[in-house]
């Protein structure tokens, strides 16, 4: 009896294989190194172009002449080589990928860390370097360690105004910021049947925070729905009685609002302890919560009311920020007043489109608030999105009601 | 494969995005990234780092997968990075950058002489031994090319 892993991947849990990848991806950021890695190998074909992708996010539009020109040469690759390519304003790589590409039971590579997103789909998904990204693009192949696997178990319903967000701090906080290095997570038990595939996504994106390698959910009816929607067929992956290495139960009906503080993702605290704290910005977007369902959220709570604070709403892709037109949400949103960005990953990573300055105060809805990873002496809390439209209201971190 | 060097000490959960800020990730000029390692950390720490071991805590390099972390201490001259465990990625872009990674459990003070031997699997900290996690004869293969890159050439 095997967990998810070790079925994708056919081999128990401490085994070394090599193994063939169905999709591999990288972004503006690691594709450039890539690029220069494969040019010193010598690499002059690439075994399977239609199984890669190159997705434009970190830094789009580019904000200087030297990211433009990095982006110009990689778009120059990616027509030479036959690589399909999404450019600047499509979106998130990992959120692009969730849109009709990856499905249950695939291996996955992408060179960025939150690929371990995509787990939300039963595909064995994780993030690699830029050279081992370069290898595998010249080889169709790359080692895996197949991974011990640590349980967690949902039960029970979300109440009040508690979202998937929480229970992604809630588990973070639980095992710690390297709690499970080198292992996998999987998302079992009679909860994760009731989260949507929004849900499932941000729960899966916050893996790689407490060193994990996968953040797996079982394929159900709720992901075969999904890909139904995105053109693609699936069927629902049964769980086996399998042994895991360690199991954290979480009861949903038990999570309550959230909030990682500077500048540990695993120091959480209860929402309602750091309420009053006063903010420079609020940031809603990124890999973890910029989808539909999360704007979606965000403008049902300020919705006919004016944001107190500097408020930037990224949406995670195209069809998301298209969506949320067609929608009326983004016009609630704009009404608010808040500013919104092109789909991408924002400012989330410091580089550009709404850093901090020194001694700012941010609360986002991303997944990592390393000390100055948003601008020098800048401090970032981490949040639901719920959390962030009830606290831009008031300009200070403020516990959402429920909706 | 073998090497020495005074020790650079470092704590718990040193994040990629400490030892080369996102700001920086914008070039192919390596040593871009040398020149500012560490400089949310501490400004002075980049001129130390030719010649030295860092010796870092729990969960080393995590976050970010970005392979210019690595690239940056290699290209700063550190000469191999000692810690009790490290993240995945980071683990695995130092091995394919050619940057020694030994896997233990030392105590550290700063200037210290450390020496490690990555094929016997050991570290030494002012000549105290202490036993070191073996890398699989693959990693230290393409350790010893100098990193993937030169391991894929001599392969083909």
């Amino acid at each position: 009896m095997s967990t998810l892993s070790e079925r994708i991947l056919g081999a128990p849990a401490g085994a070394y294989i090599d193994r063939e990848v169905d999709i591999a991806f990288a972004h503006d950021g690691t594709g450039v190194l890539a690029r220069e890695a494969l040019r010193e190998m010598g690499v002059e074909r690439l075994p399977h172009p239609e199984r890669l992708r190159l997705i434009f996010d970190h830094i789009v539009p580019a904000n200087t002449g030297t990211t433009a020109t990095l982006q110009a040469e990689l778009r120059e690759y990616a027509r030479s080589f036959g690589i399909e390519l999404s450019d600047a304003g499509g979106g998130i790589c990992h959120q692009v990928m969730s849109e009709g590409v990856v499905r249950p039971g695939m291996v996955v590579v992408g060179a960025d860390s939150h690929t371990c997103t995509l787990g939300a789909f039963g595909a064995f998904a994780t993030g690699v370097g830029a050279t081992d990204m370069a290898a595998i693009w010249a080889s169709g192949a790359t080692w895996f360690r197949v991974p011990e696997t640590v349980a967690v178990n949902l039960a029970g319903r979300l109440e009040g105004a508690a979202e998937a967000k929480d229970i992604a701090l809630a588990y973070v906080a639980e095992l710690g910021m390297e709690g499970a290095t080198y292992r996998a997570l999987e998302f079992v038990g009679d909860g994760a049947a009731g989260i949507s595939m929004d849900g499932r996504l941000t729960l899966s994106n916050m893996a790689v925070e407490t060193g994990a390698k996968a953040g797996i959910f079982y394929a159900d009816a709720v992901t075969v729905r999904y890909l139904a929607e995105h053109g693609l067929m699936a069927s629902p992956q049964v769980p086996e009685d399998c042994c895991y290495e360690r199991t954290v139960d979480i009861d949903l009906a038990d999570i309550v609002p959230l909030v990682a503080v500077p500048h540990r993702v695993d120091t959480v605290r209860e929402a309602e302890e750091v309420a009053g704290t006063p903010l420079d910005q609020v940031f809603v977007g990124t890999c973890t919560n910029g989808r539909f369902e999360d704007l979606a959220r965000f403008a049902r709570i300020i919705r006919g009311k004016k944001v107190a604070v500097r408020t930037l709403v990224v949406p995670a892709s195209r069809p998301v920020l298209a969506r949320a037109i067609a929608a009326g949400v983004l016009a609630d949103i704009v009404d608010a007043g808040c500013m919104v960005a092109p789909p991408g990953c924002g400012p989330c990573l410091g580089a550009h489109a709404g850093v901090l300055g020194e001694g700012e105060v941010c609360l986002s809805t991303a997944n990592r608030n390393f000390k100055n990873r948003m601008g020098v002496g800048g401090e970032i809390y981490l949040s639901s999105v719920a959390t962030a439209a009830a606290s831009a209201l008031t300009g200070e971190i403020t516990v959402p009601e429920v909706v | 494969m073998q090497g020495a060097g005074p020790a650079i000490c470092l704590g718990n959960d040193i994040d990629t995005d400490i030892i080369i800020a996102g700001r920086y990730l914008r070039t192919k000029d390596r040593s871009v990234w040398a020149e500012h390692a560490f400089e949310d950390l501490d400004p002075g720490l980049a001129p130390r780092l030719s010649g030295s071991v860092i010796v870092a805590g729990r969960n080393m390099g995590c976050g970010s997968s970005r392979e210019q972390a690595v690239v940056a201490l290699r290209e700063a001259g550190v000469v191999g990075v000692v810690a009790p465990s490290f993240a995945r990625i980071f683990f695995r872009n130092a091995i394919n950058v050619g940057l020694p990674v030994i896997e233990a459990e030392v105590s550290c003070t700063d200037g210290a002489r450390v020496a490690f031997d990555l094929d016997a699997g050991w570290v030494e900290v002012d000549g105290v031994r202490h036993a070191a996690r073996p890398l699989s004869p693959k990693m230290v293969a393409i350790l010893r090319a100098g990193g993937l890159v030169p391991y894929w050439r001599s392969c083909r």
